[in-house]
């Protein structure tokens, strides 16, 4: 095959105030011509500067190759001018990115913007430019491309957006897309539709994809070949059969194990690597993974592996053919054994629960008023953020809550809580209507109600002491002294896992795993009976989220804690919850004991979800029945069945007569006039 | 809400604020201690009598509430009183001199706007080098001098030792020079900070990577796309200048001896005038608030954001 693009031992520096900083070290890779290349790792690997060098897009952020070459067309792309290579930008190579919201300039609609980069392109009129654009823009599937092309970007959705970046990336025939984790903001049915489109384009433009990603199932899909990358450099590369069958890196091996998947054994504890990704400043000498590394050495301690050829693939690993001979090499480490077992006794302690409902949610409605701002406006419209639901939440459950966004399962966990008032409807929280409290009393409650958040780096106040940040809680609800004030912070710094000195830290010297520590224990400080964990683990590489979900369920195990889980990630939500909650428009159309809901889902919105699920063993590939079109607007929800506008087995009674939310077995609602 | 409803709102809460101003500036001037009517007549000569009677006739023996309605419908109906000193109109008197403040703010809005952007932007595309420490002490300088002092010294340099440009007078376009750049360099201060600032801001968004990477010149990315987001919150600055520039028309025209309102109302306040100080307080409150308006306005030309929000 032959080579397209190929890059030699690339290092790529970034000037800091306090001399150079190394990115990247000694990577090396290649992509032939209608490949599919993945690079993955966790943040801070360096995936993201190698995508971004090659089209030396990090000159501009202060970064610098400062050695190795980037052999395009047999020319060094290292070594151009900006000038010179402005005729490969967006022409030879092009380019999508993470967040399409902001990819796009806000100020220029989105027709401008992909002519201006056909009109890069000398040889065409604007005319004809135009009507480039709307032929990319309909390749793409975008509905009513002439109306889209005049349209400002923060008038698509993020999936539509997503859609035009790859049209502009079109715009001029690349051989090469580099695609920066094109799908991580999108809801998992939308990055079905993406991957499709990315994977048809290719054969139909005849290109070749680097696909950066940091999901596994992600790169199963998608992978002729996989880069797994780790704090700056390669330390395995392998197609993406021989990865998944037998990983050679211990790394590559963990971060298989750590992925939860739709049929892993719930009553096992999620694997996870020990530790976090070191900084870029302070690697450690020899092997950079040894210290996170069960099969480290002295050895490793001290030289670094060189990435060799062992078994047809290369690997960075001094141990790789010994370690794949090892007997417990395809099996979790003996530790997990023993957990599994403590668990298996906690289900059966789970079974003898009694069922006494800790929420009691009837009827429960949120709407927020729109399009009334001005007095000149006559008619009033609200947006249907949650409507009519009706469920409750069990004393020690995990409620897993999930839906794709604008499905309203945050609106619902922030009435819950009353940080939001209900327009209508009930909350009853240990037999007590919420909305009849006064603050007094709803502040007295609180303490029992506690809340995890999405972004650990948002949800802490950065001029804080760690160890006031925790013990706020305790400072308002207890007013305890300052010395029993530090005895119980340091105590719970040690059941979450911190360190007690971190007491006087400030939030910024924590990873982002270690912060979400922290709002855990200030949110288990009071002892709360229950926790809303709103995509608590959303936002965390994927060694560190399975190091938090297995935190957070030992706290549970040993508080009696209830969870409300709310997330996308659906492997997660299956894994840790008793029951599920699907969400579509502010309805709940299907709710179900975890296990029933992911093997006999009855909603075929659900079969949806989980269909779009991509799947982390490239030798299952499933005929996939991935969901059409995207979800409709919530301030004009469809009459009937609000799924109906998607839905593979709509009737015309769906279009007409919104289904009742009912049970067809016991403990398994579902919302459907034709369940599966 | 469609455009027009907006534009409606906009109009109205302008109109709002209009009548609050004029409430304000009467009350200002109600509170003000002193006794107007005694500082209007010898007391040496005036009797009791006499002084009840000219208070009579001013209408200054009425309720606040009586005072206010009767001052708001006669400005409705274009009588701002008149002047205590010499008994002129005061309306006429302000239209008369108008002409020259308005020269004077427009040309010192232009300049600021001129030097303030240019070198704002300049100095974030070139952060740290030369041009941009060059555009930072001219931030540095426009918002610290004192506009009486900037003047003195433009009077002394450009008509004292080089003799190119008149040191006073309010005909002509080259009266009008000295002026304007010393009030302007005020405005351009804060809009050389203001554009700088914002413009790093959007430097470092995702979408000017995006425009590199299509492969498209700094001079485009910069200057077609990076400036145009950069200006959206510049404008509100831009606009709230105006409103400064406006005031600091009093203390040039009188450095510069130029007849505007700015100088009438210095005057005005040296003879305690109070007639020809309400009405020019509140003929300027009028203004400002139409210059905001139409800056509001002008969002909605530039953000689409703005222009197509339900």
């Amino acid at each position: 095959m032959e080579k397209l693009l190929d890059i030699q031992h690339l290092k790529v520096d970034f000037t800091m105030k306090d001399g150079d900083l190394t990115a990247i070290k000694d990577v090396s890779l290649h992509i032939n011509i209608g490949e599919t290349v993945c690079i993955v790792g966790e943040s801070g690997s360096g995936k993201s500067v190698t995508s971004k060098a090659i089209m030396r897009l990090i000159d501009y952020e202060n970064g610098k190759i400062s050695a190795g070459s980037i052999v395009l067309d047999g020319m060094d792309l290292a070594q151009l001018s900006q000038k010179k290579l402005r005729s490969i930008c967006g022409k030879k190579v092009a380019m999508i990115f993470q967040e399409p919201m902001a990819a796009f300039d806000p100020v220029f609609t989105i027709g401008s913007q992909i002519i201006e980069t056909i009109l890069e392109n000398k040889q065409f009129t604007k005319l004809q430019a135009k009507e480039r654009a709307l032929y990319l823009l309909n390749r793409v599937g975008i509905s009513d491309p002439a109306l889209r092309l005049n349209q400002y970007p923060n008038e698509l959705s993020g999936g539509m957006l997503q859609r035009a970046m790859i049209a502009m990336a079109l715009a001029c025939g690349p051989d090469l897309l580099i695609a920066d984790e094109p799908t991580t903001a999108l809801d998992v049915t939308i990055q079905a539709q993406i991957l499709k489109l990315l994977q048809e384009i290719k054969e139909e433009f005849g290109m070749s994809i680097l696909l950066i990603t940091h999901d596994m199932g992600v790169a199963a899909q998608m992978a002729d070949r996989i880069i797994v990358m780790y704090a700056g450099r390669i330390v395995e590369y392998a197609t993406v059969s021989q990865m998944f069958e037998l990983p050679h890196h211990p790394y590559t091996r963990g971060l298989l194990q750590s992925i939860t998947t739709i049929d892993s054994d719930r009553s096992k504890k999620l694997y996870s690597i020990n530790g976090s990704i070191p900084g870029l400043a302070d690697l450690p000498p020899g092997c950079q993974f040894h210290p996170r590394c069960p099969f480290a050495t002295e050895r490793c301690s001290m030289e670094l592996p060189p990435l060799r050829e062992v078994n047809d693939r290369y690997t960075a690993c001094w141990y790789a053919e010994d370690l794949v001979e090892s007997f417990d090499w395809k099996q979790p480490s003996g530790e997990t054994k023993n957990d599994r077992h403590s668990i298996k006794e906690i289900v059966l302690s789970d079974s003898k629960r009694g069922s006494e409902p800790l929420f009691t949610i009837q009827q429960l409605s949120k709407f927020y008023p729109i399009g009334k701002k001005s007095p000149f406006s006559r008619n009033s419209s609200y947006l249907r953020a949650v409507e009519n639901v009706t469920f409750t939440i069990e004393k020690g459950e995990t409620f897993g809550l999930v839906g794709e966004s604008g499905s309203g399962k945050s609106t619902l966990g922030r009435v819950l809580l009353q940080l939001e008032k209900p327009t209508s409807g009930k909350v009853f929280f240990q037999g007590q209507d919420l909305s009849k409290l006064d603050a007094k009393e709803l502040r007295e409650k609180r303490r029992n109600m506690q809340m995890i958040y999405q972004d650990p780096y948002g949800s802490v106040n950065p001029r804080w002491k760690v160890g006031d940040i925790i013990g706020e809680p305790l400072q308002v609800h207890d007013s305890l002294s300052a010395k029993d004030k530090h005895d119980r912070v340091q105590d719970l710094l040690e059941v979450v896992g911190l360190n007690k000195s971190s007491f006087n830290l400030y939030p910024h010297e924590f990873s982002g795993g270690q912060r979400q520590r922290i709002a855990i224990a200030r949110a288990i400080a009071l002892n709360p009976q229950f926790i809303l964990a709103d995509e608590a683990v959303s936002a965390l590489d994927v060694s560190v989220q399975a190091q938090i979900v297995n935190l957070l369920q030992d706290l549970q195990r040993e508080r009696d804690l209830t969870y409300l889980f709310i997330a996308h990630g659906l492997n997660i939500v299956r894994h840790v919850s008793d029951r599920i909650g699907v969400m579509y428009l502010g309805q709940m159309v299907e709710m179900a004991p975890s296990e029933t809901l992911f093997l006999h889902p009855a909603h075929h919105y659900t079969k949806g979800l989980i269909d779009s699920i991509p799947i982390a063993d490239p030798a299952r590939t499933r005929e996939r029945i991935s969901l059409k079109g995207e979800i409709p607007s919530p301030a004009n929800p469809p009459a009937g069945c609000r799924f109906h506008t998607r839905c593979p087995a709509a009737t015309a009674r769906c279009r007409e007569e919104q289904p009742i939310f009912r049970e067809i077995h016991t403990g398994h609602w579902v919302a459907c006039h034709d369940p599966l | 809400m469609t455009l027009v409803n907006k534009v409606l709102l906009k109009i109205s809460t302008a109109f709002v604020s209009i009548i609050g101003s004029s409430i304000l500036v009467f009350s200002i001037i109600y509170l003000l201690p002193g006794d107007p009517v005694l500082s209007m007549i010898d007391p040496s000569v005036a009797t009791p009598e006499m002084v009840a009677n000219l208070r009579k006739e001013l209408g200054l023996n009425q309720p606040f509430y009586i005072q206010f309605s009767e001052y708001f419908m006669n400005v409705l109906q274009g009588d701002f009183g008149q002047s205590v000193v010499n008994s002129e109109p005061v309306l006429p008197k302000i239209v008369e001199h108008f002409p020259a403040t308005l020269a004077l703010t427009i040309t010192s809005a232009v300049l600021s706007v001129v030097i303030g952007v240019t070198f704002g932007v300049l100095s974030a595309i070139y952060r740290n080098k030369w041009i941009d420490i060059i555009a930072r002490i001219i931030g540095l300088f426009g918002i610290s001098m004192p506009t009486f002092w900037s003047g003195i010294l433009l009077i002394l340099i450009f008509s004292v030792y080089l003799n190119w440009l008149p040191s006073i007078g309010s005909d002509g376009w080259k009266t009008l020079v000295l002026p304007s750049l010393s009030l302007g360099l005020v405005g351009a201060g804060f809009i050389i900070r203001m554009v700088r600032n914002s413009m790093l801001d959007v430097i470092n968004e995702q979408f000017i990577v995006t425009l590199r990477a299509k492969g498209l010149s700094e001079r485009v990315v910069m200057y077609r796309h990076a400036l145009r987001n950069a200006l959206i919150p510049a404008i509100t600055i831009i606009g709230l200048n105006i409103g400064e520039l406006l005031a600091g028309t009093v203390v040039i025209e009188t450095v510069f001896s130029r007849q505007g309102i700015g100088r009438i109302v210095a005057d005005a306040i040296m003879a305690k005038d109070l007639p020809v100080i309400q009405g020019v307080v509140f003929f300027s409150a009028i203004v400002y608030v139409v210059i905001n308006l139409l800056v509001d306005l002008s969002y909605s030309f530039i953000d689409p954001r703005v222009r197509r929000a339900h």
